[in-house]
Formats: structure tokens, sequence, C-alpha cells
């Protein structure tokens, strides 16, 4: 049960950002440059995924337990560090620069295309250095 | 704003949240697609969950084009600066801990104050990237 319920997640939230259009880095770019143009449509994206899991959100966790799983595995309050802000600066630099975030590389590969594939093995490339190097 | 598709935004916006919460209610764990897949590839332990998850967003738009709608959407060229955002997008997510999915929705509905704050400095830093950019 565990790993279905991991895949239809997978596939829910691939779909969602299919339909959204979020899988288009013009489209996201479009969002994030805001001297031309703008088209706000990825703040709406933002808004309505918020809605639902912050209703969602507060509903489940009026259970002991998740449906199939013997307890919840949420991440802890932890501090704000330097790691933390300098690595989503890194972050918001590359999407801002590609117009890719993690999800919509992964999934813009079923296009076949072979930029996406380059970008998505650089991606993984970083996210192994991260693990083997601290950053401060 | 010509461009702006509210209707579609909110729908996929929607799903989006859904599949988050899928996970929470059915494993209780945090849909972060970035922690997900790197724990797939690089973790010891756990890795067939995440696998499986992997597998949902991958084989999502095959489906898609079989049993709802075709579609197609553009991609970028290959370019040294689009190696370099791929670079900085796994470095980043991964000492940040995050991504717009970890972060931005599930630990933002949270009131995580480290998310809070990553999802403003990802936004902040992302919007500026691309307006001097593009």
């Amino acid at each position: 049960m565990p790993l279905l319920i991991a895949f239809l997640s997978g596939l829910l939230m691939s779909a969602g950002i299919i339909v959204s259009q979020m899988v288009n880095p013009e489209k996201v770019l479009a969002f994030l440059n805001v001297t031309d143009n703008w088209d706000p449509s990825l703040l709406l994206v933002m808004a309505a995924a918020l809605c639902v899991y912050t209703i969602g959100y507060q509903l489940t966790l009026r259970r002991q337990n998740p449906c199939y799983a013997a307890s919840f595995n949420l991440p802890a309050k932890g501090k704000v560090d330097l790691s933390l802000v300098l690595g989503a600066a890194l972050f918001g630099t590359g999407w801002g620069l590609s117009g890719y975030c993690p999800g919509p590389a992964i999934i813009a590969l079923s296009s076949g295309s072979i930029a996406t594939l380059g970008f998505c093995a650089a991606m993984i490339t970083g996210w192994f250095i991260s693990r083997r190097i601290n950053m401060i | 704003m010509e461009n702006f598709t509210p209707i579609s935004a909110i729908i996929g916006g929607g799903l989006i949240g859904l599949g988050a919460l899928l996970l929470l209610a059915g494993s209780g764990r945090i849909a972060g697609i970035s922690g997900i897949t790197a724990g797939a590839l690089f973790s010891k332990n756990d890795k067939s969950w995440r696998l499986a998850f992997v597998a949902g967003l991958l084989v999502a738009p095959f489906l898609f084009r079989l049993f709802i709608a075709d579609f197609s959407f553009p991609v970028p060229e290959l370019s040294w600066q689009l190696l370099l955002a791929g670079l900085l997008v796994g470095l980043g997510t991964g000492w940040g801990n995050g991504c717009t999915s970890g972060h931005g929705i599930c630990g933002v509905s949270r009131c995580s104050v480290r998310s809070v704050i990553a999802t403003l400095v990802f936004m902040l830093t992302g919007l500026l990237t691309a307006s001097i950019m593009h």
C-alpha cells in the first residue's frame, strides 16, 4: 500500500504540473520575469495548492496516525541557518536562469529533449555533491 | 497579462495540493520532489516508496496523453547556461533541503519558519535572475 500511495501521489502532482502548464519553462519565466508582459499564473498555482494542502493538513493531523503508516514522519521545526538561505538563493538563481525547478524538469523528460536530460543530469550531480560536501 | 491562464492554474494547483496531501494522509510524509528524488537515487534505505513516487512523476505525462488529452510543451535549447542552472538547482535544493513543492507548498502550509524563509528567498532570487537575464 505505501508504494501505491507514493506512486499515485507522484502521478497526481505530475498531472497538476502538466495541467497548470508549469512543465513549460517559458510559462514559468513569464511569471519570474516581471519586466515584460507579466503572467501571474504561477502565483495562482501556488495559491490553489496552498489552499488544498493547508486545509487537508489540519484535517489529517487530527488523526493519530496516517492511514497506511505507523506514524507521521514530518521534519522537525529547525533553525533558519546559512545553509538554508544560501541554498534557497542558489536554487532561485538556477530557477530564474532556466525556468525549471525539480518537478517540472523531471516531468519534461517525457519530451525526449536532450537539453532537459542535460539539465536533470546537472541537477542530480548537484544533489550528489550537496550530500558529500556541507555548504558551510 | 494576455498569457494569464487562471482556470488551468487553479485546477493544476489543486491537483498538486491533492497529490501532496495523499502522501501525507497515506504515508505521513512531506511531498518534497527534490528530497524524494535525491533520496531515491542516493539514500541507502527507504528507497522503494521514493522510487514509486518518482515513477508516478515520470509516467503521468504518458498516461495523460493516452487517457485525457494530447499536449506538448516547449523545451529549452541545450546550453552551458542551462547546465549551470541545473547544477545550481541541484546544489541549492540539496543544501537548502527543499524546492517549490517541499518548502513552497508543504512547508508554507505547515507554517514552518524555515520553509517560509526559503520560499521568500528562492522566489526573490528567481524573480531577480529572470528579470535581469531574460
